[in-house]
């Protein structure tokens, strides 16, 4: 085992037993975050995102593999690994009849410090996360945006190594979000490692340094966002006719120009090269054979554009 | 030590959190007032009946009442904690060292005060109509209170835990809590019902509370029923602690 990897898991496995028979939500995860990173778990609804990351956060035990986190094992010593992370739930954690100071203070005393202690780190995140002004009312009357932050605060006043959040701009809008993502920045810059689930792919992108693409319980893509993106290799030009679609699959696939051809979503999916220089090159060929496209667009690779690949499907879609 | 210090903490947050809205505590308070002020007078009449228990009708009215406030009070606890599940608190909480049994005991604790402070209500409104108290009687009887507190409130928030949502816990709740109360003899004594009906109470436990509390205000120390009543429900309130604390540390949704 790496020595520095904050989290380490080997063949992950969940199942749970439901009345329509046994569902394996977590199908054999092996996956290594490195120390000081933003991790991100991207993957549709359903794939499995949520049940990894509350088995890493000590809630579930696994039903098989292990799973290391801040160098205690889950399973065996849970309580050291509570002691050493932070968890912020996609419905967060405050109460809405606490107010934020009372919810920070209580936390700081679960985790041993004394009451002036507990107040002091309490004030400071309120501080910190500009919840100074509303720190004495109800969470009920705080903003999507104002409660997250306090539920993220929450997570931190122990000061963990690692911090797991559970889509944590889900609901928010825009500019709370790009705030969020500000300050899971300086929390990384601070020294905290993040791990993260989000079915955003811009959020993954822009934010994550590392990450892992998740779909039914398995891993089908890991690695930097860039990374990610040059397994597809070059651009994606993306084809609508009308009728003949296997046809011109069968047609493009053969040109030298294209690395592959597919049919998805009853689109015709190209990777190719030189996208500015396939796309003449398609209509003329297409044209030579009476084929005429409805549509035709090209694009630089995307996460989506990997999950596809992977999966055959598109996140996009998935998430809907 | 970590249990004590985690359940201090958590009584002091769900009596903070209780106060602050205090409509329960004011429901709460209503339901009992209002069985003393039209319902109690009814009694003065059936007192005189033959099989009616010794002292006077309040004295055999009221410590049913209360025990029903105390069923009834605990039982319901769960709701607020199907809430709190809902917004997070207890898997929040459940990343964090703090012991198991504190998280189940700090609330129950304070289901057990706020019971109390309604059970002094009462009985002090009920002095004027005609209930007589008696020192040793009345602690004791606070003390059984207690317990039967400590039974259902635990009870009530495994079940909670188990079935998570409101919609499956007030049946479920109604469906214990009633049969219960119609075999304890809180409304009317069981000595006025027929044979069978008073052999299937005895196997209630609340029936054996309400006999204890009643004997308890007659200063009738001497009854088998207070020794039975309290360690009867002594010892279910510790089974019920142990599994409440434990459905707390297993609760995953």
């Amino acid at each position: 085992m790496a020595t520095d990897r904050i989290i380490e898991t080997a063949d992950l496995r969940r199942t749970f037993r439901t009345r329509a028979g046994t569902v394996e939500a977590v199908a054999g995860v092996d996956l290594g975050v490195a120390e000081g990173d933003i991790f991100g778990f991207l993957g549709p609804n359903g794939a499995g995102k949520t049940t990894t990351l509350r088995i890493l956060a000590t809630l579930l035990p696994p039903t098989s593999g292990r799973a290391t986190v801040a160098g205690f094992d889950v399973a065996r010593k849970p309580d050291q690994v509570r002691r050493r992370i932070g968890y912020v739930a996609q419905s967060g954690g405050s109460y809405r009849g606490a107010t934020g100071r009372e919810e920070l203070v209580i936390q700081g005393r679960l985790f041993d410090l004394g009451t002036r202690d507990a107040r002091a780190r309490a004030q400071d995140i309120l501080d910190a996360l500009d919840l100074a002004d509303a720190a004495d009312r109800p969470c009920s009357t705080y903003s999507g945006g104002m409660r997250r932050r306090l539920d993220i605060g929450i997570g931190m006043v122990h000061r963990p190594a690692v911090l797991f959040l559970d889509e944590p701009t889900t609901g928010l809008d825009p500019q709370a979000r790009a705030r969020m993502w500000d300050e899971i920045r300086r929390l990384r810059d601070a020294g905290t490692s993040v791990f993260l689930t989000t079915h955003y792919l811009e959020e993954a992108d822009a934010l994550c340094d590392h990450l892992a693409i998740i779909d039914h319980g398995r891993i089908v893509a890991g690695g930097s966002p860039t990374e990610l993106k040059r397994l597809v290799a070059g651009d994606v030009l993306t084809i609508g006719v009308d009728g003949n679609s296997e046809r011109v699959v069968l047609l493009l696939r053969n040109q030298p120009y294209v690395r592959e051809a597919s049919l998805e979503d009853g689109l015709v999916r190209l990777y190719v090269d030189r996208g500015e220089e396939a796309v003449p090159n398609v209509l003329r060929l297409l044209d030579g054979h009476g084929l005429a496209p409805q549509t035709i667009s090209l694009h630089r690779p995307s996460l989506d554009d990997v999950f596809l690949k992977q999966t055959g499907r598109s996140l996009r879609e998935t998430a809907a | 030590m970590r249990t004590v210090r985690d359940t201090w903490l958590i009584f002091q947050r769900s009596m903070t959190l209780t106060l602050r809205n205090p409509v329960w505590l004011i429901m709460g308070l209503m339901q009992p007032i209002l069985y003393l002020l039209l319902f109690g007078p009814l009694l003065k009449s059936i007192a005189t009946m033959p099989g009616f228990p010794p002292g006077g009708a309040f004295n055999v009215f009221v410590p049913g009442i209360l025990v029903m406030t105390a069923l009834f009070s605990s039982a319901f606890v769960g709701f607020g904690l199907c809430d709190e599940l809902r917004e997070g608190v207890v898997e929040r909480m459940r990343v964090t060292p703090m012991s198991r049994v504190a998280m189940l005991l700090g609330r129950s604790l304070r289901d057990v005060v706020l019971l109390l402070g309604q059970s002094v209500v009462l009985v002090v409104l009920a002095i004027p109509f005609g209930l007589e108290i008696n020192g040793l009687g009345i602690l004791v009887a606070f003390a059984l209170l207690a317990l039967v507190g400590l039974v259902m409130s635990p009870l009530s928030y495994t079940l909670a835990l188990i079935l998570g949502s409101e919609d499956a816990l007030a049946p479920t709740i109604n469906a214990i809590a009633l049969p219960l109360l119609l075999l304890s003899g809180v409304m009317l004594p069981m000595s006025l019902a027929p044979g069978w009906l008073q052999t299937l109470a005895t196997l209630n436990p609340l029936y054996h509370a309400v006999a204890a509390t009643r004997d308890l205000f007659n200063a009738a120390f001497g009854q088998g029923e207070v020794l039975i009543g309290v360690s009867l429900m002594g010892v279910l309130a510790i089974l019920a602690v142990t599994v409440g604390a434990r459905a707390f540390s297993r609760a995953a949704a």
